[in-house]
């Protein structure tokens, strides 16, 4: 199977009923050792130059999957391909080629970068570790780099807590794009901005895409923003994709009763007076994934669940070439 | 007039010179009225509503200005007589319910405890109080919930337990800070339904601080959004969304990519980030970032004009 995709135009990257379990407490503990499926059975494909976005209430293993998805997770079961090829079980040190090609940018730029360090020295960082240029090459590329990301030349010599939160994001992205990397997983980036410093870096990332060609995998909990820079959405909820499709039909269209209360919960600005939307108000909280419930995952907070709901869990089923949901009763 | 706040300025001494938080903020709120005040972190909505609060006690923070509350001025009231209101009268949540919960005690003790203070019942009574202030807010068994411990519960329950502990001596008026920041959607729609429930079952008046415009454009009955310490636009919520007149309000909104509809290719941004209360431009705060800027805008401060719509912006001035 694994050899067809060798292609260019086969999928970046591939999981297929990806697992990741964490294990927690000790025989010693009250409940014993006890295990937590924070990912669970999540196939997905990402293509080249796409943005996947994932959505999904906190807890519900988005970020746990993005960390297996760059392996900064081992993988408890299932496969993951890069470009073809099975690195599910691949060594840190059979890793470290593709490193500077799955780069990472996180929710908090200032628990991201080394206080102590000039940001110069924080981007030529991943440089000096994967390439063989040489000192006045990497400070070249450095400048280069920070004029892509916006940017002052003199920034290079400040210290990360002289820059304003969407500066020091710009400085995480400047040091994901360093080595040119195909694939960027972008965990939260723009959730700890101010609003009106949002849009800039949701821009910059688009034209970053443009320009260098980059997939990108997004995970924010604002919607809105998910769906500006997303082509194709996934919805997660308590450790697997509910439903996937192209981000256009997902929100305008959502299959799944889960997908559909998420986004109606989304508050809107209303200009015109009177045109409410209808909101699904979900009862009860997201259960412990230490104790899943039966059958259909959601079925204890579903509007329309039925009996089949309760004992049987749904497949993923695919509508159409690029749809799929899993429920016994989607709204198609 | 509830709550009736006149030019208030709260300043703080620090190391590097005088820092003006609040630089002249008045408001009115009537009971049963849902104030929405919106801005970014250091716009000063925090520190104005603990201005009202009684709770900046800071020894290098000096408050001006007159807050009055049902008519009795609250600036310069002894700490007592503050405390008394205060969870009697006037009660106030948190962006992190965390802090204001003690993880040492169950949830139950913790809200009997707080309605003891303010009322002479018994423990028993307020134990009986407390389940029904947890049903109120939608817990679905209240006396096990009452049982728990603080980190037990999921962040919407200890938000929800919060809120109980602030509804639980009916307070005229509730102060909100980001209350639902941390919450995810789904779970930030129920506590909004609670606000609303508050305000129609105990005609409260509840002022609300978000930087989120989607939440204020769905409770709020009158809008007040605050840039660098000072009031740029106020007005009744219609009027606002339908017609943003300060040139900040009108970026801010734009900037918001749609939940529906065309996806612009991109969005229009605001350019450079707030500006820091130590440094501030000179003139008009905004007047850097602006599009519409002119030479006056660096001279003068705008003023907030009268009337139930209004922008402190020159061009305002002019029209």
């Amino acid at each position: 199977m694994s050899d067809t995709m060798t292609t260019t135009e086969g999928p970046i990257l591939e999981t297929r009923a990806l697992m990741k379990r964490f294990s927690i407490g000790t025989r010693f503990s009250a409940e014993g050792r006890r295990t937590v499926h924070a990912v669970d059975n999540v196939s997905l494909t990402v293509r080249r130059g796409e943005t996947l976005g994932l959505v999904g209430e906190s807890g519900c293993g988005k970020s746990t999957l993005a960390r297996c998805l760059v392996r900064l997770y081992d993988i408890t079961g299932g496969k993951l391909f890069f470009e073809g090829d099975d690195i599910t079980g691949k060594s840190l040190r059979e890793m470290r080629p593709l490193r500077r090609r799955l780069q990472m940018v996180f929710q908090d730029p200032s628990a991201s970068l080394n206080p102590r360090r000039r940001v110069g020295d924080l981007v030529a960082e991943p440089l000096r570790i994967h390439t063989k240029l040489s000192a006045a090459e990497i400070d070249r590329r450095v400048a280069e780099l920070f004029d892509i990301v916006g940017l002052l030349p003199d920034h290079v010599a400040r210290y990360p807590h002289e820059f304003s939160g969407g500066q020091r994001q710009r400085v995480g992205i400047a040091r994901a794009i360093a080595l040119n990397p195909d694939l960027v997983v972008l965990d939260e980036p723009v959730s700890a901005l101010d609003v009106s410093v949002q849009a800039q870096i949701v821009n910059l990332l688009a034209d970053l895409q443009e320009k260098l060609g980059l997939t990108y995998i997004f995970i924010a909990h604002d919607l809105s923003v998910v769906r500006q820079v997303s082509t194709r959405i996934a919805v997660m909820y308590l450790g697997s994709v509910v439903e996937e499709g192209p981000a256009e039909a997902v929100f305008s269209a959502p299959a799944h009763p889960y997908s559909q209360a998420l986004i109606s919960a989304v508050p809107v600005v209303e200009t015109t007076p009177g045109g409410s939307r209808k909101r699904i108000l979900l009862t009860g909280d997201v259960p412990s994934p230490l104790n899943p419930p039966s059958g259909c995952r959601f079925h204890p907070r579903c509007p329309i669940a039925r009996d089949r709901c309760r004992t049987e869990r749904p497949e993923p089923h695919s509508f159409g070439a690029d749809r799929k949901v899993a429920c016994h009763f989607p709204t198609l | 007039m509830m709550l009736s706040v006149r030019d208030l300025k709260v300043s703080f001494r620090t190391e590097d010179g005088l820092v003006w938080a609040i630089d002249g903020v008045s408001f009115d709120l009537d009971e049963g009225e849902i104030l929405g005040v919106v801005g970014e972190s250091g716009s000063g909505k925090t520190v104005s509503l603990l201005a009202v609060m009684g709770l900046i006690t800071d020894p290098n923070a000096t408050i001006e200005g007159s807050i009055r509350y049902k008519g009795r001025e609250l600036v310069g009231l002894p700490a007592k007589e503050l405390r008394r209101l205060r969870g009697n009268e006037i009660a106030m949540i948190f962006q992190d319910p965390m802090t204001a919960l003690t993880p040492v005690y169950t949830i139950g003790w913790q809200i009997a405890e707080q309605i003891r203070a303010h009322q002479n019942i018994s423990k028993a009574k307020a134990l009986d109080r407390v389940e029904e202030l947890l049903a109120e807010v939608n817990f679905p068994n209240p006396r096990e919930a009452m049982s728990r411990y603080p980190h037990q519960l999921s962040g919407g329950m200890r938000q929800r337990a919060v809120i109980a502990m602030a509804l639980s001596c009916n307070p005229a008026l509730l102060v909100a800070d980001e209350p639902t920041t941390a919450l995810d959607v789904t779970v930030q729609a129920g506590i909004l339904d609670l606000v609303r429930k508050l305000r129609a079952t105990h005609n409260s008046a509840v002022v609300f601080i978000t930087h989120d415009m989607g939440v204020v454009s769905e409770l709020a009955d009158r809008v007040m959004v605050m840039y660098a310490g000072r009031v740029v636009e106020r007005g009744s919520r219609s009027a606002l969304f339908a017609d943003p007149r300060h040139p900040y309000t009108r970026a801010l909104l734009g900037s918001i990519p749609p939940l529906t509809g065309e996806k612009p290719r991109r969005l229009p941004a605001i350019p450079g980030s707030p500006p820091s209360l130590l440094r501030l431009p000179q003139g008009c705060a905004f007047g850097p970032r602006c599009p519409l800027r002119y030479d006056a805008c660096a001279a003068e401060k705008p003023a907030l004009g009268d009337g139930p719509h209004a922008a402190a912006c020159l061009l305002e001035a002019q029209a």
